[in-house]
């Protein structure tokens, strides 16, 4: 395989503010890549130097075998890049913004057509229609239209997927892995850690450092603590409750259970979620069901969050 | 108004146009309950909730929040809300303590009271060492976690929360609902909307939009059987997948 992207050392600061701490990574030609992270750490100033728009304070970026900052004129036209924010022309047509990107890069929409056709014909309908008046989902099948009309061979999507629902959030996934499947590249980031499972590989990124780079399955078992599931309907009661035991080294809530692990790190799952169920049951708890569970990617975030230090307010 | 209800609505419509953004809904939420308000882009959920804040005029049906008819006491609503959203919350160039002194003097607080509450926040919070600070200099789940406690700052009956957790990172999320927790635990009623499916299993009751109606709504774990479903985000999908084919003309003009 070779490495479509090399990330080496990358440090950027804006002021004080340290928005990349020097971090290094490698993204292969054909890998589905996600950046997961939530805002602030450091996933849009990456997206940027990678798209030549920002210069690195220290490291380098090689994309596409060309460094980013000397082959800055020639990666433009083979990058497609999303921005973060909506950044088509709300005035325009749909149709109206994809000429305008073609043409931008020398290109027209006939000629371009059967490339984007498996994504173009679901705007098709409302190709008459302002961009501003679409709604988010199709807002961001437009833009990746747009980025794509210029047949990159890289694509930098740029949180895609924040603030939309989660249906049109799993149909854009889906998009995503048909065009991978086509063998281009494409690197995405985004503050959902439920999609990294849609990631051929992943980079979990907080306070401007990779916390783990690997498969999404390889993070989620790097866990590395029994994990159990506690059932209940009653979660603030039993949280509360589970934060007064002795041994507790965490406790979350996941959707529709909590999630807890124990101070020891090294005993037996069925042996701490017995001890747990009797402490419950002292409590007057008698409901909550206890069952050793696998980890998943959000649960490995947070682990090495925490021991990396979780946002903090000023005065701690 | 019926007692124990802090909103009730009864066929409350809103049209632009030709459009119809909110069709006929009728839902009620109960004092004290966390109640999540879900639906996919376009399908209503912003003209509904700007109904229910007094924002903007239905046009038809009716609705009271905490006790008041939307159309006549848009105004003295207002007053009893709080209203929180991601994309805007505080003033980033105020510092905390002159972001909670102005909400505080909107809402017509003492200068008392607004040193009083100011102080209790700042400590339950843990940002007291942060009070002269900009609140853009404060880390983001910081500034979510103050912006409700800001929202909340007038003892409102019902506190309105736009996606306040939309990226977010994994810890603050949940220290976030926490605060959700503890709001409805002192008799606040809380009226959430999300994108993150594993929250709508934290709300005690749950109401999804489809194309301007309430396609569904009940408990999560009532939903989840109604659509035989093993998690929210598949009741969800079930739901709203047939109504996301078109390209969502609910973006209101």
């Amino acid at each position: 395989m070779t490495a479509a992207v090399v990330v080496s050392g990358v440090l950027k600061r804006f002021g004080t503010t340290t928005a990349l701490d020097g971090i290094s990574c490698e993204i292969q030609a054909g890998e589905l890549f996600g950046f997961i992270g939530p805002d602030g750490a450091g996933k849009t100033t990456l997206f940027r130097i990678l798209a030549t728009l920002l210069v690195p304070d220290r490291g380098t970026a090689t994309v596409l075998g060309q460094d980013v900052v000397r082959g800055m004129w020639p990666l433009r036209s083979r990058i497609g890049y999303m921005a973060g924010r909506f950044s088509l022309y709300g005035d325009l047509s749909v149709e109206e913004n994809l000429r305008f990107f073609a043409s931008v890069f020398g290109t027209t929409l006939e000629q371009e057509h059967e490339r984007i056709a498996p994504i173009y014909s679901q705007l098709e309908p409302f190709k008459d229609r302002r961009a501003a008046a679409l709604s988010g989902g199709m807002k961001q099948k437009l833009a990746l239209c747009c980025a794509l009309v210029h047949r990159p061979e890289l694509l930098l999507l740029d949180e895609p997927t924040t603030g939309v629902d989660a249906v049109s959030r799993r149909e854009f996934w889906d998009l995503l892995g048909e065009l991978t499947r086509g063998g281009l590249t494409t690197v995405v980031s985004t503050p959902y850690m439920d999609e990294a499972d849609r990631c051929d590989r992943v980079a979990l990124i907080q306070s401007g450092t990779l916390l783990a780079v690997d498969t999404p399955d390889a993070i989620a078992r790097s866990f590395d603590r029994p994990l159990l599931g506690i059932r209940t309907s009653r979660h603030y009661q039993i949280l509360q409750a589970v934060r007064e035991y002795g041994h507790t080294h965490s406790v979350y809530p996941f959707g529709e259970s909590l999630h807890y692990t124990d101070a020891r790190q090294h005993a037996p799952a069925d042996q701490i979620a017995l001890e747990l169920q009797t402490f419950l049951e002292s409590q007057g708890i008698r409901d909550a069901q206890i069952a050793p569970i696998a980890a998943s990617v959000e649960d490995t975030f947070m682990a090495r969050m925490g021991a990396t230090g979780a946002e903090r307010p000023l005065s701690q | 108004m019926t007692a124990g209800l802090a909103i009730e609505t009864r066929d409350l419509e809103r049209r632009f146009g030709r459009f119809v953004a909110v069709d006929r809904i009728t839902f009620d939420v109960r004092e004290g309950e966390v109640f999540g308000f879900l639906g996919a882009n376009g399908a209503g959920k912003t003209t509904a909730i700007r109904m229910l804040t007094g924002l903007l005029a239905p046009s038809g049906g009716q609705a009271r929040v905490a006790g008041h008819d939307v159309y006549t006491e848009s105004e003295i609503i207002k007053r009893q809300i709080g209203y929180m959203s991601q994309r805007f919350s505080l003033y980033e160039d105020l510092t905390v303590v002159e972001n909670i002194q102005l909400y505080g003097g909107i809402y017509d607080l003492s200068n008392a009271q607004i040193r009083e509450r100011t102080d209790a926040m700042l400590s339950q919070l843990g940002l007291t060492g942060a009070a002269r600070e900009y609140v853009r200099a404060i880390p983001l789940g910081w500034r979510q976690k103050l912006a409700f406690s800001v929202a909340l700052l007038h003892q409102p009956r019902i506190v309105f929360l736009d996606e306040p957790t939309s990226g977010v990172d994994p810890i603050t999320r949940r220290q976030f609902w926490e605060l959700i927790y503890a709001a409805a635990a002192r008799g606040t009623t809380v009226f959430v909307t999300t994108h993150y499916m594993d929250e709508a299993e934290y709300c005690d009751r749950v109401s999804i939009m489809v194309a301007g109606r309430i396609g569904a709504i009940g408990t999560p774990a009532e939903l989840k059987q109604q659509f035989g479903a093993a998690t929210m985000d598949d009741v969800f999908v079930a739901l709203a997948r047939p109504a996301a084919e078109t390209a969502g003309s609910g973006a209101a003009p």
